[in-house]
């Protein structure tokens, strides 16, 4: 049973559903969107400066919650790594018949390589299923944050959130 | 004096201990390499790395104690590491009492656990 | 002037008031200015004004730099060591580096004191075993000197410090086999603690460690939960296979230098506890001493820059030196510092410094 973000350290579906940063399911429908995971009124808005389109506002008081004008948001990921508290998500649920592609912020070593078989896990972080990595990007503007791409089964793509970290051989 | 052998035993493993240092990074990036140093820690030759700190270079190597106390002489190592608490302190050059998290370590350096308050007379166990 | 501690907001007071016409001194113990900064690898979050978005180490960086190219006279490994009425600062240099200390007394119209705050302990059977060591600890050996504080980890405490030194013994390559939090909820930001569950770290709520076991070093854990009466449920004690323990159980205002310069003390248990009363304009009881950042209560580099600010400009202020704008400055200065207060984190914190700050207009004569 979840029991929500400050006992299980990750939101809830409720407590993501009703934040103004969760896109709908219509929005779902259309392609890719930012999914932005944040919940909780801290005194943060680089996601503001972050989007080109405006599609993310905070406004005054700092602390407001980031709301999505998913109208605007085309999910072209620019604030998946400006995110400080990385918490925004490219979600696709177009991405093929039978897959969705979930974007998220990756900071470890090492990377991995596309085309690899990778464990993606949810915000438990328990491994959910298996993930194709797409693509991996890190320009300078991400400031080290990469931001990883993965297709993953249809049905995984509100659940999927990371992939396990790789450690010594390389899976796949 | 059995307990000095059994602690530079287990040093002697603990020296081949490797993997402490932290060699890629996804922010900080590859370590670059920097000019290592041999220092002496209870007579034996350890590499450090110039400008890490005595204590950085210790756990490196494996070694976790730094001194033991003068009563009941149980171990201490490194806790705060921004030189206050002083359960990190070793002699360093014949000098008892130097802060081993705060202080860089130099070309050559002698440096010995600390048993009590390190004086030589080692009359702790009066205090 | 003299500013004493270059972390967040010493840099910030130094830059202000140097910009500003004054002559200014900044002393640190360390090796490295910056502070804690430096150490910091993740983005900050605040706003535009804050950098937010940056990684604290680059924030050092760029300050230090400022500092350094607007004229502070910027002296390190300098410990201060006592403080007498004029003020007078007695400094001892080069401990570190020489191992022998120069002393150099240094006279000042106005000081800032901005000398941060030290981790809490938390004691249990076995937490003096070499292995057991502050959160901040272990952050300066993985990001600061490169080498791993030990390869499992058990963190105690869930607080921002908890959740960051968490993640980032990952990214060193640790292991953090749990996240122990004696309340019934995780103390931090949920988009930290989102972050670390992701990959794959329990946080155990109402949980405690109970002892360390080893002989000459930790070499497990015994944690335990506790049900709502505070008794610990025997059927949930279990032992850890961990190297090393990790205390992340808050801070409190490093007030030794504040208390030996005469500064009257408040008792502020949000704020971290003992720290030095001070005016809306950062300003203590002692005539010249401002103080700022963590010392004049635990809050984050965002707000302690803020505060370096203010304290810098009204020291400048009060020497005739505050220029035209001083006055608007220091409002908007408050106004920002107001936003970083708000929230479900922020608003107990804006609360205790109101009170603080009523004391302190009592007490604190402008300087």
């Amino acid at each position: 049973m979840p029991r929500g973000l400050t006992v299980d350290g990750f939101p809830t579906e409720e407590e993501l559903k009703k934040s103004p940063g969760y896109p709908s399911e219509e929005r779902f429908k259309r392609g890719p969107v930012a999914v932005v995971e944040c919940v909780q009124e801290i005194p943060c808005n680089p996601c503001e400066l972050a989007c080109p389109r405006k599609a993310i506002q905070v406004g005054v008081p700092i602390t407001n919650l980031p709301r999505l004008d998913e109208e605007k948001c085309t999910g072209c990921g620019i604030c998946v790594a400006r995110c400080p508290g990385l918490a925004i998500f490219v979600v696709d649920k177009t991405y093929s018949d039978k897959e969705a592609s979930v974007s998220f912020p990756y900071e470890y070593v090492p990377l991995p390589r596309e085309g690899d078989v990778v464990l993606a896990v949810d915000r438990a972080g328990s491994v959910v299923c298996d993930g194709t990595v797409l693509r991996i990007s890190n320009p300078k503007r991400n400031d080290r944050t990469a931001v990883v791409t993965i297709a993953v089964p249809k049905g995984m793509a509100d659940e999927v959130r990371g992939i396990a970290r790789i450690r010594g051989e390389r899976i796949g | 004096m059995i307990q000095a052998l059994a602690s530079t035993a287990e040093r002697d493993k603990e020296g081949d201990e490797s993997g402490m240092r932290v060699t890629e990074h996804p922010i900080l990036g590859g370590l670059t390499p920097g000019r290592v140093v041999q220092i002496v820690v209870d007579g034996k030759k350890i590499e450090a790395r110039e400008g890490e700190t005595i204590a950085a270079a210790l756990l490196a190597a494996g070694i976790r104690v730094n001194r033991y106390t003068s009563k009941r002489h149980e171990p201490r190592g490194l806790f705060c590491g921004i030189g206050q608490c002083t359960d990190c302190v070793m002699v360093v050059n014949g000098v008892p009492n130097v802060r081993t998290c705060v202080t860089p370590v130099a070309s050559g350096m002698v440096i010995e656990t600390q048993h009590g308050s390190g004086g030589r007379a080692e009359s702790d166990e009066e205090v | 002037m003299a500013v004493v501690g270059a972390g967040p907001a010493g840099l910030a007071a130094a830059i202000e008031a140097q910009k500003r016409g004054l002559n200014v001194l900044l002393v640190d113990m360390n090796l490295k200015a910056g502070g804690q900064l430096i150490k910091q690898i993740h983005k900050f979050f605040g706003s535009h004004e804050h950098r937010a978005g940056t990684r604290g180490i680059d924030i050092a960086r760029d300050l230090y730099e400022e500092a350094v190219s607007s004229g502070v006279e910027v002296w390190l490994d300098a410990a201060v060591y006592a403080i007498y009425p004029g003020p007078v600062l007695e400094i001892a240099r080069g401990i570190l580096a020489t191992r022998t200390a120069s002393k150099e007394m240094v006279h000042a119209s106005r000081v800032v004191l901005a000398t941060g705050a030290s981790e809490n302990a938390v004691s249990f059977p076995g937490w003096t075993l070499p292995g057991v060591m502050g959160a901040g600890a272990a952050q300066t050996m993985i990001n600061v000197e490169r080498v791993l504080p030990g390869k499992r980890v058990l963190m105690v405490g869930s607080g921002n410090v908890g959740l960051i030194v968490t993640y980032q013994l990952l990214q060193a390559g640790a292991e953090v086999v749990a996240i122990v939090e004696v309340a019934p909820k995780i103390g931090g930001y949920g988009v930290h603690s989102a972050k670390v569950r992701r990959a794959g770290v329990p946080i155990l709520t109402s949980y405690t460690v109970l002892r360390a076991f080893g002989d000459r070093q930790v070499e497990g854990a015994e944690i335990v939960a506790y049900d709502e009466h505070h008794n610990p449920i025997e059927e949930t004690r279990q032992f850890l296979d961990v190297d090393t323990i990790c205390i992340a159980a808050g801070l409190k205002p490093y007030a030794k230098l504040a208390a030996l310069a005469g500064c009257e003390l408040i008792y502020s248990p949000v704020l971290g506890g003992w720290m030095p009363v001070h005016d809306e304009n950062m300003h203590t009881s002692v005539p010249g001493i401002y103080v700022a950042g963590d010392l004049a209560g635990v809050e984050e580099a965002s707000t302690a820059l803020e505060e370096g600010r203010l304290a810098g400009l009204s020291a400048a202020e009060s020497l005739g030196k505050g220029g035209p704008d001083a006055a608007d400055e220091k409002e908007s200065i408050r106004e920002r510092l107001s936003m970083l207060r708000i929230g479900p984190f922020g608003k107990a914190r804006a609360d205790a410094k109101s009170e603080v700050i009523k004391v302190g207009e009592k007490i604190c004569r402008a300087g």
